[in-house]
Formats: structure tokens, sequence, C-alpha cells
């Protein structure tokens, strides 16, 4: 399966400089490859090819190793994700009070699949495993903002406060 | 982790956590800032002599990498896959030294037991797992949290008392401990008392202490079939009993749960069972096939139903259901028709109405529209 | 050395402290079955098919990773063992594409042998037709997933042996797969063709691309004359695609094997291995007496320069411009041959028969073809011609032994060795020993024998000191590499060859099943038969060969003259690490 990034990379020379801090930092880490990719999406968002053989040459890895490590974690991403991140957690604890009827709503509301982004760029559907938050299941995130005890007929309106 | 840094002689400490706590990440970060100016990491602990320090690895959403030597492999900055034992992390672990790996609750419960002595933990517990467990409490249960039980407390102790029971009258069907690694405590069993070898000893265990309540509207087959999802979504890959196998048995269960199941496929998911937990690289795959197994044993009569009748009794699988109009309760109001998105309803105003079984989608919609309780599951 | 003792079902046996529990098995004559295992390449416990029963274990465990320890009992095939074998091979069978008629790899695929074996099932869990995608993007091979068992061999091949980590493992779970970044065709890496995952590989999931067709259309066009010559190494390999004995010199019966192809000549590459020689000793001469750039690197292996221009372009210069035996043989033929018996070069079909896959590239390289055509038009790897062999219902073992045909026949064993790691630096060394000092004795230069990845010596000859590296594998190329340029090492003369061994165990050679290479010493075996044949021979040194005294004599003039650099010499392209 092909993952191709349909938008076209649009690093900073600001982003360039941090990756290169990043990589700086990490270089004589042992097992440094991975806190370098979780830094790096923090700076970009995503790791485009772009970015990855920065990470390789910077750190002296071949790019097939980066791309096995960046492709084995479900948290990394190949393709940008939206302004506005949702995240359904599918845990047990989430699932069995109904947390897949929540991905649905979502699903349905913004017209895309989970692992996709809006066409606008203003969000993108990620399911997870597990933040922790059993007590509030079923439980959704957008960015930093938790919300439990979901019934899927709320999810519109709090999709909509984030327009 | 200190403590057990002097007694085995390490000067290096890692705490692996998971990315998706972002919130225990900062607290502990600020934990072990605190702990660097207090003197109690860093050179010369406490004027002993002892150097240790500990840094953070964040875990990138890989549950495989709970497995000890995936554990290591990913502080190493590779993909998580698990490595043969022998040999063993404490002989040659992380960057291929000797290493001391434990979860933090058992790191936890050190400094208490110097603190208070053995014989203090020791009185907790029963004869073979002393002191205390965290439980994640979760599912169809009034009291949903985190809870320290003392190790034996039972099962109907923790539902009826702590949990403060069912909501919604419902009946108490089972109990999942150990999430996908684990098996299911039926009804039947309500008073087992809860540690590590009455666990064992109904194929289930403790795991990371997830005990998820499920009640009478909960399917079992389809319970098996979301934790299948979830190995199969979380295999590493390697080997070739779990990479193959998980999704064989998925496969399986999704065969029955949509109505196509034989009973010779009861046959090969045992096999396979049986191929997986022997077989298997690590404990992952060893683990995947338990809650089939576990409710195979427990519900073998709902599998039944699901194969050789064709149908869900707890009403949850989609390919199972019929959506049904009970004819002499219709008041013919026309609502059900109205909202259908398949138009399958049909019928004139105050006459009963009738569903046709091949257009129906099985979304509920007429269901949780109809005032009148006409329309039924079955 | 600390001896260890244990039991094998039932069977008595010691080994030293270290062993695995396969080793000890086989060390009491007990073939434990293996597919992800291969010796000093990989070793990972992936396939679960070497399981075996240990008392007291847990479960059944790898022999392949397990220690062996005093007092163990092994049992290699109880019940347990043997279901869970065929429980392993069947869901491997269960997506795994099953055209075995027309694979190249029938009748010598690990998972057909073993699933024979075991009489696994092929449809029992629910087999599913895959559908991944099929890489043929470049010239040496084809990727086909479809087929791939993911025992991780050919990444370890690519990652540790050779250093060169164009391909990994990508995602996880079932849906993991071996590839390049980014799913990238193999064609868009810096892949330099040598062949090593696949002769790692134990299915058909990797095989060379094929010119077959393209060989079989040339013989039965009546317009063209088609002309084989086959490489130094291919008389100690041939042999074992039709069941001979390893290390067994089929030299007569190769030719005839190939003359009953239909081709219209079946020539003797060991002929330009000397020309090779002949025209780099007088380079190195050159480069030591008037200062040119030293080290001199060879370049008759074509893996080696592909790496040499991806990841160290600088090092060119280090190179020596002479082409590789096969490419001069070719520039050769469509010159000098061509002119004399009124040919015109258009109508010339060369085919070499390799034991490589990066020669694949080699035919096509820009900067080699002479005017409008390539120096050689197809490069057809040892298994290529053994499948020929066998089309064309030739019986190879009751052959009679036939010669090469004129005039290029003669060859001397310095050309001969040029398929074994060190053979090409003693081959020039005997003739660089020559012209300098007018004698070689001894004419053996044994420190740069053997199979160890990096070999140094230091010789002098005619007052001139030679520093001398051999490195075969392509880590250890780098590593000799590094080490100058860090100035750590000091040489004159390096010989490389990409293949672990050098062409005796080149990616186009005879794949030896499991059983045979995990245990059995390869290289050594294939490499002997060709110093045999060099220590027989009435010519032992390349720029003795006739056949040298009527090329320059008739065309070339004299070594490194203009007329030798124009046909004989090329220049490199510089790469980087990412062909976008």
């Amino acid at each position: 399966m092909t993952e191709k990034t349909v938008i076209p990379f649009q690093g900073t020379p600001e982003q360039e400089a941090q990756l290169k801090e990043v990589i700086a930092k990490h270089h004589d880490q042992p097992g440094g490859l991975m806190p370098t990719l979780q830094e790096a999406q923090g700076i970009y968002g995503y790791l485009p090819i772009e970015v990855q053989k920065m990470i390789a040459d910077g750190l002296g890895v071949s790019l097939s190793e980066v791309f096995g490590v960046a492709t084995f974690y479900s948290q990394f991403s190949l393709t940008p994700k939206g302004k506005h991140r949702i995240s359904v957690c599918l845990g047990t604890a989430c699932y069995v009070k109904g947390s897949d009827k929540i991905l649905e709503a979502v699903e349905a509301k913004l017209g895309i699949k989970s692992g996709e982004c809006t066409a606008d760029g203003m969000f993108s559907i990620d399911s997870c495993r597990c933040v922790g938050a059993c007590g509030l299941a079923p439980v959704m995130l957008v960015d930093e903002d938790v919300y439990g005890k979901l019934k899927p007929d709320q999810v519109a309106k709090i999709l909509d406060s984030y327009k | 982790m200190t403590i057990a840094s002097y007694a085995v002689g390490a000067h290096q400490g890692y705490v692996y956590v998971r990315a998706e706590y972002p919130v225990a990440v900062h607290r502990l970060q600020i934990a072990l800032d605190q702990a660097r100016e207090y003197g109690l990491l860093g050179k010369n602990i406490l004027g002993k002599g002892h150097d240790f320090d500990i840094e953070i690895r964040l875990g990138a959403g890989a549950f495989v990498c709970g497995e000890e030597t995936a554990l290591l492999t990913s502080i190493e900055g590779n993909r998580g896959e698990p490595r043969p034992r022998p040999p063993f992390p404490a002989v040659k672990g992380l960057f291929g030294k000797p290493t001391l790996l434990n979860n933090v609750e058992t790191y936890a419960n050190i400094a208490q037991i110097i603190r208070k002595g053995a014989a203090w933990y020791s009185a907790m517990g029963t004869e073979k797992s002393k002191g205390t467990k965290v439980f994640a409490l979760g599912g169809k249960i009034t009291n949903v949290g985190l809870v320290e039980i003392p190790m034996g407390t039972t099962l109907r102790e923790i539902i009826e008392e702590i949990g403060g029971g069912i909501p919604e009258g419902k009946a108490f069907k089972a109990a999942q401990t150990g999430g996908p690694s684990g098996g299911c405590i039926p009804a039947q069993h309500i008073d087992t008392p809860i540690d590590y070898e009455s666990l064992a000893a109904l194929g289930s265990m403790m795991g990371s202490g997830g005990l998820i309540v499920m009640d009478e509207d909960n399917c079992m087959v389809d319970v098996s079939k979301f934790y299948l999802n979830f190995t199969v979504d979380e295999s590493c890959g390697k080997c070739t009993p779990c990479r193959v196998g998980t999704r064989k048995l998925l496969q399986l269960l999704e065969k029955i749960t949509d109505g196509k199941g034989e009973m010779e496929d009861l046959e090969k998911i045992q096999d396979l069972a049986t191929h997986m937990k022997s077989s298997s690289l690590c404990a992952l795959g060893q683990s995947a096939p338990n809650p089939v197994l576990s409710t195979l044993q427990y519900f073998g009569d709902e599998y039944l139903a699901h194969i050789k009748d064709k149908k869900c009794p707890a009403g949850v699988c989609k390919n199972l259901l019929q959506y049904e109009i009970v004819a002499d309760k219709c008041k013919g109001c026309t609502l059900c028709a109205r909202n259908c998105p398949a138009g399958a309803i049909t019928g004139t105003v105050k006459n009963p109405h009738v569903i046709d079984t091949d257009k129906c989608i099985k979304c509920g919609v007429c269901m949780s529209n109809c005032k009148f309780g006409a329309i039924i599951k079955k | 050395m600390e001896m260890i003792h244990l039991k094998i079902n039932g069977i008595p046996v010691e080994v030293p402290a270290g062993s695995t529990v396969l080793e000890a098995a086989k060390a009491a004559n007990v073939d434990i079955p293996t597919l992800c295992y291969l010796k000093d390449v990989n070793c990972i416990g992936a396939c679960r098919i070497c399981v075996v029963e240990i008392t007291g274990a847990r479960g059944l465990v790898a022999a392949c990773t397990h220690p062996a320890a005093e007092g163990m009992e092994v049992f290699t095939n109880t019940p347990k063992v043997r279901k869970s074998r065929k429980t392993t091979l069947e869901l491997l069978l269960s997506n795994h594409k099953k055209k075995c008629l027309s694979c190249v790899r029938a009748n010598n695929c690990e998972l057909q042998k073993l699933s024979v074996a075991y009489g696994a099932d092929e449809d029992r869990f629910m087999p599913e037709e895959m559908n991944k995608p099929i890489d043929d993007s470049s010239p040496f091979l084809v990727r086909d997933n479809n087929k791939c068992i993911q025992c991780m061999r050919c990444v370890a091949a690519c990652k540790n042996v050779q250093s060169v980590s164009v391909i990994g493992n990508i995602r996880r779970g079932f849906n993991v797969h071996v590839g390049s970044a980014f799913d990238a065709p193999l064609a868009s890496t810096a892949c330099v063709g040598c062949g090593q995952c696949i002769v790692s590989c134990p299915v058909g999931a990797l095989t060379e691309k094929s010119s077959e067709k393209k060989v079989w259309d040339a013989i039965a066009d009546p317009e063209k004359k088609v002309i084989f010559f086959t490489a130094p190494s291919i008389r100690a390999t041939l042999g074992e695609e039709f069941g001979n004995p390893v290390g067994t010199n089929v030299e007569g019966k190769m030719v005839a094997a190939i003359r009953r192809l239909g081709p219209d000549q079946v020539f003797n590459m060991d002929v330009t291995a000397d020309l090779t020689i002949v025209e780099e000793a007088n380079e190195l001469i050159e480069r030591i007496t008037t200062g040119g750039t030293l080290p001199m690197f060879t370049s008759c292996c074509p893996g080696w320069v592909k790496f040499c221009e991806h990841f160290y372009p600088d090092f060119l210069p280090h190179l020596s411009s002479c082409k590789s035996p096969q490419q001069m043989f070719g520039a050769v033929l469509k010159s000098y041959y061509a002119q004399k018996n009124n040919i015109d070069p258009k109508n010339l079909f060369v085919v070499s028969v390799i034991p490589c896959t990066a020669k694949k590239f080699e035919v096509t390289r820009e900067e080699q073809r002479e005017g409008d055509f390539d120096d050689v038009d197809v490069a057809l790897t040892t298994r290529e011609l053994g499948r020929m062999i066998r089309e064309a219902g030739i019986d190879f073992n009751s052959l009679p032994d036939e010669q090469f045909d004129d005039p290029f026949e003669t060859a001397s064993g310095a050309g001969a060795i040029f398929g074994a790691t060190g053979g090409v630096m003693e081959a020039a060394l005997r003739t660089a020993a020559v012209k300098l000092d007018g004698k070689c004795e001894p004419l053996e230069f044994t420190e740069v024998r053997g199979t160890k990845g990096i070999k140094e010596a230091t010789y002098t000859v005619g007052g001139v000191t030679v520093k001398v590296a051999v490195a075969s594998g392509l880590a250890n190329a780098r590593e000799i590499v590094e080490g100058i340029i860090k100035g750590e090492k000091d040489y004159q003369f390096v010989e490389i060859m990409a293949c672990p061994g050098g062409c005796i165990n080149g990616g186009g050679q005879p794949v030896q099943s499991d059983s045979v290479r995990n245990f059995v010493d390869l290289k050594t075996l294939r490499a002997k038969a060709l110093y045999d044949a060099d220590s027989s021979m009435k010519l032992r040194m390349s720029h003795e060969s006739p056949v040298m005294d009527m090329l320059y004599k008739e065309f070339f003039e004299k070594p490194g003259a203009h007329k030798a650099h124009e046909y004989l010499h090329t220049t490199y392209v510089p790469r980087g690490k990412y062909q976008d």
C-alpha cells in the first residue's frame, strides 16, 4: 500500500532549523531515532519524505530504517493532519459504552473516514486505544479537549464549535 | 527505581510511557526535576556514593511495546518487535546490558514495603498473591474508575459493593479481566476471589488490571471479535502464528457473526488457538486467543446459536438481526415508514405496517422512533 | 573451550558452550527444519518452523535462537511439534501466491519442500489472494511480495552484510511487507544490484529479471550471430544446477551444453579477465611511478562500482578506469572481432553468462556503449543458463567435455581465479611482478586467498612496496573506504568484490537449499575448484596468453595505448543516495 502525500511539502526554514537542532540533540543518544521522530512530528505535524531524509542523513541511518520505524507506530503520520485533530477512543471500556457509534457519527458529520483529513484541512479523524479516562467512557478528544460520557447526537454540536 | 538501581548496581534508568498520556508525562517530568533538585537523582545520591538518573522515553502507539523485549527494542530506536528469550533481559537487555525491567506499579510498591516492612505487605492479600492491586473498573457498571483492593477480594464485592451494581437493572453476564490478553469470568463464578492463581484457573489473567463488566445486552461472540480486531491491529507481524493466526481467527469470528459460520469453524478456532498459544514468539500472540477460548468455554451456547440458528441472542450482531413490527401493537401512525432511510417499511394509515427484511439495513431508526414499542429486534 | 552435554531425542551429544539447540541437533545428526534462519546472516526466531520441545520449558521454543545448556533434553519430532510446524506452514500458505508450476524456485523452494514433507493443506485457513504490487522496476531483480514469507533474510543481507540498506520492513501486523522507503520502486533507490537478497530468499519472492526470452529469440533469428561467453566462476557452480556436488568443475560440459542451445560461438571470458589484468597492472604501475591517485581500486565488480557511485562519489578517481572483463569482451567482439570477420556489429548478439545480477545493469551503462550499440546485449545468470538447458531438454550430466571456440579459448590460470575473493589481486600481482621484477616466484599469493572478509598484505616487487587489501561483502568495502578517508589505512591497491567470498557466491549463482548452506562452506568449496584449475594449467599469468599477443598486435597496439583506452576503459557516474 503506497502512502502518497497529496499535499505538497510546505516546510519553512524556521522549521528546518528547529529540526536540525532536534537531530543534533539526539545524535549521540542511544536509541535517539524515536525521540527525533516524535519531536519532528511535533514541528511539522507529520513526517513527509523530506523530513525523513533530513533525519536519515542527520542521524546517519538509512532512509528505509527511518521509514520502517515511522510506519510501525500508530502515532506517526505520513500525511498531514487537520487543523483540529479528532481522536475517538476505541479502548475496551469506551467500546463497551458504544464509542464505535461515536466514531460513526463523527465520520458521518465530516464525510471522511478515520485516518483521513477533510478537504479544507480543518479536521482529521483518528482512533486510539485507551487514553486512560475510562471513568468518562465513551471518550473523544479534539486537540487537547476531552469530551466524556458522549452520546452520538452530541457530536455535531461539538464539532461545529470548532469552525 | 532508585532503590532497585542501588540493589543491582545500575546507574541509568528509563521510564517508558505511552504517548497517549501527555498529562502523566508532564507530571513525571516535574517529579524527576524535583527529585534531582532534592538530590534524590543524579550523582552521589544522599551522599551514599551511588549515581543514578532516569530518562523518560515515550511510546508511539504500539500495544506490543508493553512486552518487555519489544519495549527494550523500542527504546533502542527500532520497530517494537519482541526478541527471543533466552537470553533474558536480566542477562542481556537494553543495549545488550543486563537490565531490570518492571511495571510502574511494582516499583511503586517498593518504598512502602521497605518503610512498613514485608510482614505488613504480606498481611494483605492471599497466600500466593500478596498485597493490593489496582483495577480499572469499567463497562456496564454504575461506579467507573480506578479501585485499589486487597488481593482476594471477590468479584461480587467489586461489582455490587464497590461498583454499585449494573445500571438499569440489567443482569450481570461476565467480567473481562486482563484486557485483550485475558478471559471472562461468567456469572456463575461471581464469587471468585480476585488473585493471580484464581484468575488463571478460570482461563483468564490479571494482566494490566482492566476489569470490564458486561451485561445481558453484550454478545460474547462480538466481544471476542472486538478483542481480536485489537490484536490484529497491534500484532507486530514478526512471527507467523500471530501475524497470520490473529487475522485468521478474526476472519472466522466475522464469518460467525455474519451468519455464515459452520461447525468446523469452531474446530479451526480451537486449532489456531492451541497453535498460537504454544508457538508464538511473545505473549501478545500467545494470549491473543484467550478471549475467544474463554468465551467459547463459558458461552458456547451463544456461539452455537450464531452458527446453527443464525441468531444473536443478545441482539447485537447486525447481520443476524431482524427488525419486526408486532402487528397487534402497531397503531399505523406511519412514523417509522416516514423515517426509514431504506424505504423498507410499507403500510397504510391506521393499519399495521410491515418491514421488508431484504431492504432493511438494520439501522434501528424505526425502533427508536416508535412510541408504542411495536418494533422488536430478534 | 568449555563443552556442554545434552540430549537430542535421547541421543547424547557434546557441543561447545554457546552453541544453539539447532547446532547441537546437527552435531547429533538430527536435522531440524528452518525457514528464517540463515547462518551468519539472519537468526531472529520469527518463522517458528524450527520449534522443538524442551523438558521444563513453557510452550515450544525456536531451536535456532535457543542456547543449548548442560543437561538439556530436546525433542524435535513429537506430535505436538509436528502439528505446530504443519499449522505454521498452513498459515504461510493461506496468503502465499501458489503458482508453483510457473515459479522459478519450483523444486528449489524451502516452503514447498517443507509443505510437502508435512502434508500441509494449503486451503485449510481461508486462502486469500493478496494482489500486492510487484516491483520489476530495476534491471536486476523482481520482487513479488505475494510470495514473501517475512523471513527477513533479504533485509538482513542488504543491511548487515552489504551495508546498503535500501529495503526494510514497512508497517506492522498482517500488513507488514518488505520494500523500500515510501514503497518507492527499487530502481529509484541506491540499490547496487548485488543480488545478495535474491540468494538469501528461501522462496520465489525475489528472482533476477529474466533475459531468457531475448536470448531464445536471438538464437532463433537467422540474421543474428549469437555469441556466448562464460565468466570464470560459472565452471565451478553450473554443475550444482544439475545435482553435482558443490565445487565440481564442469567446464567441458558447460561448453557442450551452451553449444547445444544453438549459438554461433562459445567463448571463454577468462580471456578478457587476462586482458583486464594486462591493462590494470599497467595502470597500477603507472599510478605508482608517476604519482597518480592511490590507492587504486579494482573496477571489475559492477556492484562495487555502483556502490562507490552512490555512497562515495568523491572516491571515483580511485577506481581503475578499466572496464570489467564482461564489458571488455563485448567491446572486443563488436570492434576487433566484427571487423576481422566482416560482420556488421548490429547483427552480433552478445550474451555473457555471469554469476551476477549487477551486470544486468552494467550492460545498460551509457558510458560503455560503442557508438550505437551496447558492448554486451544480455547478461545471463548461472541460474538462467541452468533453466535454458533444462528447457532445451539437454541431459547435462551425460554430455561429453567440449572446448571453447577459437580464437577466444586459451586463457591463463590467473584469469580463472577471478571468481574468488583475492583472485583479481593475485592475478594482477603476478603480472605486475613480472613487469617490475622480470619474474614472479612463487606464483601463489596465499595471503590474499581465503574467505575472510578483509585481507591485508604487503609485497615488495622489483623494489616497489605494494600494500594491498582485499575485501568481499560491501560492509567490509565500506570499512576499508572509511579507514582510508579517516587516514587510518594506507594501501596502494585494493580489490573489492561486492559479494561475500567473491563471484563464486554472487547474486546470480545457484541457490543451495538451507540444509546445505547452513552447514557447508560453499564459498571455500566453490573457490577451490578455481584454484585447482589454476594450479593445473600450463599458463599461470595473464600476460603470457597468446590471445593477448594477438589482440595487441592486431588491434590495441599496447596496454594503455589510445585505442586500448577508447574501447577498454571507461568513466563513472557520481550518483546520490536518493534517485529522485
